[in-house]
Formats: C-alpha cells, sequence, structure tokens
C-alpha cells in the first residue's frame, strides 16, 4: 500500500492537503505518482491566482496521460513551486515533500473539514481509488 | 459486447515481473515495468526485451506469391533476396495506408508478412479479398503460433550472439537468418523500432515464454531489463517512425507521411498506385514533420497546429523524449509550412505554444547499416 501520512488530508482525486499556520500547502498524493508513471511536465497557476475547491487548478503530465490537478480547498494561492516546471520528476521522488505544488490562502475554512481524513483516504484507496 | 483482450504467450510472465498491464490494440499488453523513462534509458544504453508478440505474421506460398505481393504492397519486393526484409505499405486504392508492415522473403515463392496487431483481421480480409481467385499462391495466417521477441540496444548483439547457434555479428541491417537460439527454432531478423541496433526473434508460440526467460536471465550482466509499450513508444518517437493508428492511418496518404522512399511506382501496378502517382506529380498538400516545442508544453495526438492563429496542422504523437531530454512531436503541416526551423504553435489546453519544425530523428538512429 502506497504511502498516506496521518497527518494530512486528501482529495478523492488524489490530492494531499496540509495545514501550514492559516495557509495550506498541495500536493499529490505517492499513490497518484505512482499510478502516472514518470511526470515529464507540471502546469501550475500564477501566485495571486484565484482557485476553487473541487476545480482544476494545474495539469500534470506523464509519459502517457494528462491529468487535471483539484485544489482541495478554495482561495489565493500564495506560494508555487517554482523547482516543478524543470524539475518534474521530484513529484516522483518526493510526492508529500519536494514534489509540492501550490499553498493556498483558504477564503472558506469549513472546506478543511470536508476533506479526507488519512484513514479515509487509505479507506478509499482500498476499495479501488476511484 | 466488449471482446474479451487477448494475451501473448508471455502474459503470465509480465504479471508475475510486477507489470502494469494495459490494453492495446485488443490485446493486454505490459504498458511499464520498471518506469517509461527508466526502460527507455535502458534501451539505449545497455539492452531491452519487448513482447511483441501480438503483431500479426502471415505466409504467403506459391508460384504467384511475388506477383500477388507486388499487387498489394507499394515496395519492389521483386528487388528482395532470400533472407531479406522489407520495410512496406499495403495501400487502399486512393492511396491512403491500410497499414505498414515488414515483408521477409523466405524462398523464392515464399513470404512472411509482419503486420500491426491491431489491424491483423483487417489485413487477412484485405489481403485475402484482394488476391484474385484462382491465383497460384495460398494465404497462411500463423500469428496464433508465432511469438516475437524484440532484443533492442547496444548490447543486443552481444547477448543475441551468445545464445544463437549461427553468428549475427555478420547479419545486416533488415536481413535475417533461420537458426535456433537456446535450442528454440528462431527467424532472427536483424530489424526493429526503436532506433538502436538489435534483432526481432520469430519463435513458436509455444517456445516464446522459456526464451524469454533464458535471454533475460543470461541478459543480466549486460543489463538486460523488459521493456514495456510506453517505452517502445518513446523510442520510436525519437526515431520519428510511424505508428499505424497515431500517424498513419486510413485517412492519410503514403506520400504525405514521408514513405515514399517505399513506393515504387516503376515496378508495375499496384493498389494505390494510381491515386500516389497523381499525389506525386501535383505534391503532396501536408507532409508528416518533426516538431519539438519551444515552450514548455507536451504536445499530443489530435491537438491542432496554428501559424500566426490560422490553423495549418495536426500533431499525431507527442511526448517527453527521454533521450533528447525535450518535448518532441509529430505533425501533418501544410507543405508550404514544412521546412526545417520553421516556427508554429501547437494549441495546449486552449494556449498557443511556441513549437518549431527540426530535422528527425529527433536522436541519432544507431542501427546496424545494412551488410
Amino acid at each position: 500500500m502506497p504511502n498516506v501520512p496521518t497527518d494530512l488530508k486528501y482529495t478523492r482525486e488524489h490530492e494531499w492537503a496540509k495545514q501550514d499556520g492559516a495557509r495550506v500547502r498541495v500536493g499529490i498524493t505517492a499513490y497518484a505518482q505512482e499510478q502516472l508513471g514518470d511526470v515529464v511536465f507540471v502546469e501550475l497557476p500564477k501566485v495571486g491566482a484565484r482557485v476553487t475547491a473541487k476545480k482544476p487548478f494545474g495539469v500534470v503530465e506523464s509519459v502517457k496521460a494528462v491529468s487535471d490537478l483539484f485544489a482541495p480547498v478554495s482561495g489565493e494561492v500564495v506560494e508555487v513551486n517554482a523547482d516543478l516546471p524543470n524539475k518534474p520528476e521530484t513529484v516522483n521522488q518526493d510526492p508529500y515533500g519536494r514534489g509540492w505544488m501550490i499553498v493556498i490562502a483558504p477564503s472558506n475554512v469549513g472546506e478543511w473539514d470536508t476533506l479526507l481524513t488519512a484513514a479515509q483516504y487509505e479507506e478509499f484507496l482500498a476499495q479501488g481509488g476511484h | 459486447m466488449d471482446t474479451p483482450l487477448k494475451r501473448t504467450p508471455l502474459y503470465d510472465a509480465h504479471v508475475k515481473a510486477g507489470a502494469r498491464m494495459v490494453p492495446f490494440g485488443g490485446w493486454e499488453m505490459p504498458v511499464q515495468y520498471a518506469g517509461i523513462v527508466e526502460e527507455h534509458r535502458t534501451v539505449r544504453s545497455a539492452v531491452g526485451l519487448f513482447d511483441v508478440s501480438h503483431m500479426g505474421e502471415f505466409e504467403i506460398a506459391g508460384p504467384d506469391a511475388l506477383a500477388v505481393l507486388q499487387y498489394l504492397t507499394t515496395n519492389d519486393v521483386a528487388a528482395l533476396q532470400d533472407g531479406q526484409v522489407q520495410y512496406s505499405v499495403l495501400c487502399y486504392p486512393n492511396g491512403t495506408i491500410v497499414d505498414d508492415l515488414t515483408v521477409y522473403r523466405l524462398g523464392p515463392d515464399r513470404f512472411m508478412l509482419t503486420v500491426n496487431a491491431g489491424n491483423i483481421d483487417k489485413d487477412w480480409a484485405w489481403v485475402n479479398q484482394s488476391t484474385e481467385r484462382g491465383t497460384k499462391a495460398r494465404w497462411r495466417n500463423v500469428s496464433e503460433e508465432t511469438g516475437l521477441i524484440a532484443v533492442q540496444g547496444p548490447k543486443a548483439e552481444t547477448l543475441v550472439g551468445r545464445v544463437a547457434d549461427r553468428d549475427v555479428t555478420k547479419l545486416g541491417y533488415y536481413r535475417f537468418v533461420r537458426g535456433t537460439v537456446r535450442g528454440v527454432s528462431t527467424l532472427v531478423s536483424r530489424t526493429g523500432y526503436t532506433g538502436e541496433d538489435g534483432f526481432e526473434l520469430y519463435v513458436p508460440a509455444a517456445d516464446t515464454a522459456r526464451l524469454w526467460a533464458a535471454l533475460l536471465d543470461l541478459g543480466r550482466a549486460d543489463g538486460a531489463a523488459p521493456i514495456g509499450l510506453g517505452a517502445r513508444d518513446t523510442l520510436r518517437l525519437e526515431m520519428k517512425y510511424a505508428l499505424y493508428g497515431n500517424d498513419i492511418d486510413e485517412t492519410t496518404n503514403a506520400l504525405e507521411a514521408g514513405l515514399g522512399w517505399v513506393v515504387k511506382p516503376a515496378k508495375g501496378d499496384f493498389i494505390g498506385r494510381d491515386a500516389l502517382e497523381k499525389v506525386r506529380a501535383e505534391g503532396v498538400r501536408r507532409k508528416l514533420v518533426g516538431l519539438e516545442m519551444v515552450d514548455k508544453a507536451v504536445a499530443r495526438h489530435g491537438y491542432a497546429v496554428h501559424k500566426a492563429g490560422r490553423p495549418v496542422g495536426v500533431v499525431t504523437s507527442g511526448s517527453y523524449g527521454p533521450s533528447v531530454d525535450r518535448y518532441i512531436a509529430m505533425a501533418y503541416v501544410e507543405t508550404a509550412l514544412a521546412a526545417i526551423g520553421t516556427a508554429l504553435d501547437v494549441e495546449v489546453r486552449g494556449q498557443a505554444k511556441a513549437a518549431r519544425v527540426v530535422r528527425t530523428p529527433f536522436y541519432p538512429s544507431r542501427v546496424k547499416k545494412a551488410g
């Protein structure tokens, strides 16, 4: 079973969300990067962009496939991982660490509670993950 | 209703090796084992083994076999000697493509055709329908009884040389020899789809798994590893080798696809000849070119190509090329815009991303030259 850190929350589209003070850091899970295979391209929004929960905020491409990235919570993008466009393989190597994608300043704190807990996400994966 | 997917003799070996299996052309095939990029590099730097048993093989034998093939295929089959292989195309009367294939001359009136897996049924119907009744030549579809293992990479000669009872080091590109490999009766062909030196080993289906295991085992010292269809695709893309269903199909003619080098009207009549002669005389309207992305973006099959906002073509294949470390693509573009260096745009998710026409292959071919 892929690694599912207990201090994160998750979406059914396989993003993770981490509370970072009042902000939320976002990436894709170990399961997601395994399913994608070699990540060769990452497209992220600019700092200042607005993102909406459950809506695409960017794109990740593996050799074979194009996948949307979904925002776990709504808000303003306050940080973007500038290393990823030049080193997309970081997403495979360290999905929960250096492979982070954006940091959001949430506009609706209530959305946090709608995300899956680690236990719920593990259960979701056990059922097939889709 | 879905037709159940077919499996090659190596299905169990792939599953056991932890391959990710996917549907491809009606077959359940390994798309990757260790990872596409790593497998791609294994083939460029050492040697990779590919299960291509899903491909189809037809044999034709009889006094009229040559005449039948001359009429069905675009290349000049009369130029083949025993032990030689030829790349060729089956065309419709309008010059578009039924399939691309290789033709093996097994004997003066005996040949084998290797066709794409997804086209076996269509091609089988086509070659039978297009062979006049009463012609003294008989077709045999030997796809099911034939396994096919491609051994590709700079160490391929070392590996195959160690296990074959024939001196394969003397075998030239697009030449073949019959022999035994680890005791398995094999047609050893110096061909491939990667741009590396290598071989394709045609073996009885029942012996394929045994030979596969032996090659992997014996090749370990050479860095041999199994390679999935994912890397097969990036390897062929770096060579700008056409893939049927992506770059060529029933809507593209052989000349615009850049396959004019296997269209030989001087040999006499063949299906598609008149149409292709007309295209040649008038000049092709579009050409299959190699594109390199200037902006960071991945061009994919079906994406539109623009010039100053005007649609001028379409991407047929595109990905990241691991050996060139660039985003590369193949696309049909208007002939006037096909020159090397031409600046174009690929529409990626509604945005114009800069690209330019580049020389191909994208990565230098290292196939062994004809000998």
